[in-house]
């Protein structure tokens, strides 16, 4: 089993693959979560969901579990594009892969580059407000929470802010587009019938988080 | 016709390689590729030059020994063909054309345009078969197989063993051409019974020859000139991962 | 001086094998490893003897030219493989594929080597099937089968259009295995030049590594050459560019007898010839001929417009199409042998009634399939021989009829070998196409596959046993002995002799002009005075090729034009004999179709009184008459009848 994780490529592609089905999952929760924001125009929902966030046992044990499942899948996306860096010693002249995969296939550790810059762009705005201060607070109900909504909406009403968070988006979208069923053949789930089910799925899914999350900073630039 | 080549010229294993250019007029339409290479080299011999050294054997696109990456794509630009079935219509009149070895730390130039493959045969060597000695097999039809799965064997066992998924891959992955004999042998009764000895030790062995990983993108699928999907990479996935699971 | 001597078992004809077996000499296990058998060629038969070899116990080494052992020739056979199972419960047994196979090779085949083949040939099926085959089945599961030209039963197994390609990676996987294990030593890259021969015993063969251009020597106990046919001495042939006629050829100089080198088998449905730089010639299954009919116009104006592209072939009116095949042989009709099929292609294309632009075509016609069967299920039975056809002449066979014409496709000649599949070189054995022993003046349709694979499984590895038996008393071969000494010298001389002569001429000019005079000579239809002419004409053409060959670079590296050159030099002897063996022979029979020798309707006569034997001819030295030898052929269990396909 050890041999099977860290020897081999195809053990190594594997657990990506669970790594990045996990993330997936994730995205979905946190989509969710966010686009309360959207339906509350006083801020309470959302407020409420990031309490709920911030507190609720089972999601404070999936937070060290989900930053795992990201360095996992970061550091075993580097390793293996390193060693694939180095199979082909001598480049062709001209290689014509337009149009037989898509430009996302093909670049999935740069879209992986580029989420984790926003990711930690990301972090440090949002998670570390949250986790170390530098929030305002709110009463509900005769609880004190944090203010998220005031924070996020202070972030959007800046213009760049949006357009990097809406192009990090879109950079997302594009490595779920490849990622979402890449993960399901490599982990040998798919075939004739299932491939096409699950490329629809991705395209789907894809479209769903560009749209999903590219909604909230267009929301508070329109608001 | 008329075209300008470029093509990749490499004295040997040890020696650094470079583009020369060739000018080459009067090309009939219906030549095949290797054909024009044909015509090529008899123009360099009566001049005293060296031809342009490349693989070929059968000519009718099922031996496999054609390679050459052709204007960016494996054996040039017409789908589900090998180079010796690729023909000069599919060009147009005036075009220049790159011709390159295919590249991959796995096939080391040998020659101008020939590389070698032997490291697919020693990936087979390495459990690319049933264990049944000559004598050992019960009558033909006491192993009846379903249709479906021997048409999907046979899909998998077509493969020519040309090399083109790993030559197009972004990788220099093998794992098209690994997937296809672990599956096509996989889908049959009498393959099952060694299916997990076999997909780790060609694993292992693909690994060990120098061969990039698999990233899904499917650029091996479409220039494979058999056109071997990529379906049967799912199945070597599954194969290799019930292998691994069973310790 | 050679004497031939068959070694024919005595018995009953369904018993000799069993006999044989029985009786034979055997080589102990612990002897097995201490004795060396060199394989040479990867097709069906080398590759499935190596392997064969090798799980028993011996030392093999085995050579091919090309990169892979998968490479070899055997992986274009695209129809089938004959084996008498009656699976189709149609009345086929072991007799009737040894009569059918009899018969279609006009009986000029020996009869006991035939039964075997046929009995052995459910084995292979056998074999195939556990080594992982994928034929093609019911929805029972169960294998199916198809027909083929020359029966009146279906025991043809295939693999889509690509049966030698499955069968052949079946017995390269075997290969493998037996590589893996360390028993089989596989050389690639590089090309046989030389048989060693020390005391009168094949011993050894000189090789060129074909990417260092070094001169190797190996020597065995004993050494199989299944290295093919010759067909490429035509140029344009259904073979691969790289297919030889050179091991057999230098074996033939060392001593072993060269048998019926005329009888050639012209493939009646491959693409017709479309240009001057054309390579090679691309063959269509005869398979399509189970669905496809063959026909060309009744009228010559209609052909002549056809010729011009004023009209296509779907212009023409059915009354106006003369299905020639169906008129000439009723009981077989578009299932004639090739011999007989090609030969009426060129008889209506003669008298003006050819469609392609050149005059030498005729039409295969799926309307009428389509229209019983539907597209579909067409598709399915060959829908990747359609693609090709495709590809290859830009006509979408769907909806245009296809275009044919005979070509060059299989030697049934080859090295003279006994029932051991042993040469007149004691030691030197021959299998596959290479040697001559089955198909007679003519091989029936998927009986190639058979037969080399037959050799390779289940003849040599009994009867390589019987010789070795004896050679378990001689140790190691020494390589350094003089013969090889010798042998490597001629080959090193044979090859500064080429890089010599610094000609004008490229190889290919040279080639080329040999496959005109053979095509037009000693091709479909032969006759003395154009043989006379072609042996006259090959001479001055050899005699050209010494003083005018140009091969560019050198010796010591990977040399495609000097590879070649070798081949063609020996393509140019290897041409002449086959005239003078077509000469010699005054009868049609099968592939050999002598004009002088034909009944009034135009069909082949034989003439039994004076040709019923193998014509196996020695060499004697160069510039020198090679000496004929007669081994005649007696049918104790067959009526020899006149063939008739009406």
């Amino acid at each position: 089993m050890v041999r099977f994780i860290a020897k081999t490529t195809v053990g190594q592609k594997f657990w990506m693959s669970i790594t990045g089905l996990f993330l997936i999952i994730f995205l979905a929760v946190h989509l969710t979560a966010n686009l309360m924001i959207v339906f509350d125009d006083t801020g309470e929902l959302y407020n409420e969901v990031v309490h709920f966030m911030g507190t609720n046992p089972i999601i404070r044990i999936m937070e060290p579990v989900l930053a795992l499942g990201f360095i996992i899948h970061i550091i075993l996306a580097t390793i293996l594009t390193l060693r694939n860096q180095g199979m082909r010693p001598v480049n062709y002249h001209v290689h014509k892969l337009g149009h037989t995969s898509s430009w996302a296939s093909r670049n999935m550790f740069i879209l992986g580059l580029t989420i984790l810059a926003f990711l930690t762009l990301h972090i440090i705005n949002f998670w570390v407000k949250l986790k170390f201060g530098g929030v305002g607070t709110v009463t509900i109900d005769g609880v004190e929470m944090e203010d998220g909504y005031t924070m996020v909406a202070t972030l959007f009403s800046m213009p760049v802010y949006s357009i990097i968070y809406v192009i990090a988006v879109l950079g997302l979208a594009y490595h779920i587009s490849h990622g979402f069923w890449s993960a399901f053949q490599t982990i040998g789930w798919s075939n004739e019938k299932w491939r096409r089910i699950l490329t629809g799925c991705a395209y789907c899914y894809a479209v769903i988080i560009a749209v999903g999350f590219s909604i909230i900073p267009i929301y508070f630039l329109i608001k | 016709m008329k075209f300008t080549l470029k093509i990749w010229r490499q004295k040997d294993s040890k020696s650094k390689g470079k583009f020369e250019t060739y000018q080459i007029d009067n090309i009939p339409s219906d030549a095949s590729f290797l054909e024009m290479l044909d015509i090529l080299n008899d123009e360099l011999v009566r001049k005293g030059e060296e031809p342009v050294a490349f693989d070929h054997d059968c000519r009718e696109g099922i031996c496999g020994m054609c390679s050459l990456h052709i204007n960016g794509r494996a054996h040039g630009p017409d789908e589900d063909v090998t180079t010796c079935q690729l023909f000069m219509r599919k060009f147009k009149d005036g075009d220049t054309i790159w011709v390159e070895p295919w590249r991959a730390k796995g096939f080391p130039v040998i020659k101008d345009l020939i590389v070698d493959r032997s490291a697919f045969d020693k990936i087979l060597q390495a459990g690319g078969y049933i264990s049944v000695n000559t004598g050992n097999a019960p009558d033909a039809n006491n192993i009846p197989i379903p249709k479906d799965d021997a048409d999907v064997a046979m899909d998998a066992a077509t493969c020519i063993g040309c090399g083109a998924c790993v030559a197009t891959c972004k990788n220099s992955s093998a794992m098209l051409f690994v997937a296809a004999k672990v599956s096509h042998l996989a889908h049959l009764p009498q393959g099952r019974i060694e299916a997990k000895r076999r997909v780790k030790a060609m694993i292992d062995k693909m690994e060990e020859l120098g061969f990039g990983s698999c990233t899904n993108t499917g650029s091996c699928e479409v220039e494979c000139p058999k056109n071997i999907s990529i379906t049967h990479i799912a199945k070597l996935n599954r194969e290799f991962l019930k292998a691994n699971l069973d310790v | 001086m050679i004497k031939l001597d068959s070694k024919i078992p005595e018995g009953p004809l369904a018993e000799k094998w069993t006999k044989y077996k029985e009786t034979q000499k055997l080589v102990s296990p612990n002897n097995k490893r201490k004795l060396d058998i060199i394989v040479v060629g990867t097709g069906l038969a080398g590759a499935s003897a190596a392997a064969s070899f090798g799980e028993m116990g011996f030392n093999v080494k085995v050579f091919c030219y090309q990169d892979s052992p998968r490479r070899a020739h055997s992986i274009a056979a695209q129809g089938g493989i004959n084996a008498a199972k009656n699976y189709q419960n149609d009345g086929d047994s072991i007799y009737r594929l040894f009569y059918d196979t009899i018969k279609g090779g006009d009986y000029r085949a020996r009869e006991a080597n035939v039964y075997r083949l046929a009995e052995v040939s459910g084995n292979i099926i056998d074999q195939a099937v556990a080594q992982g085959v994928p034929f093609a089945r019911e929805y029972g599961g169960y294998l199916t089968n198809r027909s083929f030209g020359g029966v009146l039963v279906s025991r043809t197994f295939y693999a889509k259009g690509q049966t030698g390609q499955q069968l052949l990676l079946g017995a390269y996987a075997s290969l493998n295995r037996q590589i893996a294990a360390g028993t089989v030593k596989l050389y690639h890259r590089r090309e046989m030049m030389d048989l060693v021969v020390v005391d009168g015993k094949a011993r050894g063969i000189i090789v060129r590594n074909l990417v260092t251009g070094e001169i190797e020597r190996y020597g065995a106990h004993a050494v199989v050459l299944a290295t093919g046919g010759y067909g490429n001495v035509y140029f344009l042939s259904t073979n691969a560019m790289g297919s030889n006629g050179s091991a057999a050829w230098a074996a033939y100089k060392k001593g072993a007898a060269f048998a019926n080198p005329a009888f050639v088998q012209i493939h009646p449905t491959c693409i017709p010839l479309h240009g001057e730089f054309q390579s090679k010639l691309t063959l269509m299954s005869e398979s399509l001929r189970n669905d496809g009919r063959i026909w060309v116009p009744k009228k010559k104006e209609d052909a002549e417009a056809i010729r011009k592209g004023l009209k296509t072939a779907n212009d023409i009116p059915d009354e106006d199409r003369d299905f020639y095949l169906e008129r000439r042989y009723p009981a077989f009709g578009n299932l004639v042998p090739r011999d007989v099929a090609s030969r009426a292609a060129k008889e209506r294309c003669d008298a003006g009634h050819g469609v392609a632009p050149t005059g030498l075509g005729v039409f295969l016609d799926f309307k009428y399939a389509i229209e019983r069967l539907g597209k579909k299920k067409i598709e399915e039975r060959y829908g990747n021989l359609f693609q090709m056809y495709e590809k290859i002449t830009g006509v979408d066979p769907y909806k245009h009829p296809m275009m044919i014409y005979p070509a060059v496709h299989y030697t049934m000649g080859g090295l003279w070998v006994d029932y051991e599949l042993q040469s007149t070189i004691p030691g030197l054995f021959v299998a596959g196409e290479a040697n001559f022993s089955d198909h007679g003046a003519n091989r029936l349709g998927a009986s190639a596959l058979m037969q080399g694979l037959a050799d390779g499984y289940f003849v040599l590895p009994y009867t390589i046993q019987n010789y070795l038996a004896d050679e378990i008393y001689h140790p190691e071969i020494d390589i350094k002995a003089k013969e090889f000494d010798e042998a490597e010298k001629n080959v090193k001389d044979k090859i500064s002799k080429l890089m010599s002569v610094q000609g004008k001429e490229p190889v290919d000019h040279f080639h080329r002009e040999l496959g005109k005079i053979m095509w037009d000579y000693v091709g479909m239809s032969r006759n003395r005075e154009g043989l006379e002419k072609a042996i006259n004409e090959i001479k001055a053409l050899r005699e050209e090729f010494w003083k005018n060959v140009r091969i560019p670079g050198s010796a010591d590296t990977l040399n495609p034009e000097l590879e070649k050159a070798g081949r063609v030099a020996d393509f140019l002897e290897l041409g002449e004999l086959m005239a003078i063996d077509a000469l010699h022979r005054e009868e049609s029979c099968g592939g050999h179709f002598r004009e002088e020798y034909q009944t009034e309707e135009g069909e082949a006569l034989r003439r039994d009184d004076q040709f019923m034997y193998v014509a196996a001819w020695e060499y004697k030295g160069e510039g020198q008459k090679p000496e004929l030898h007669k081994e005649p052929l007696k049918y104790e269990y067959i009526e020899v009848k006149t063939r008739s396909y009406k």
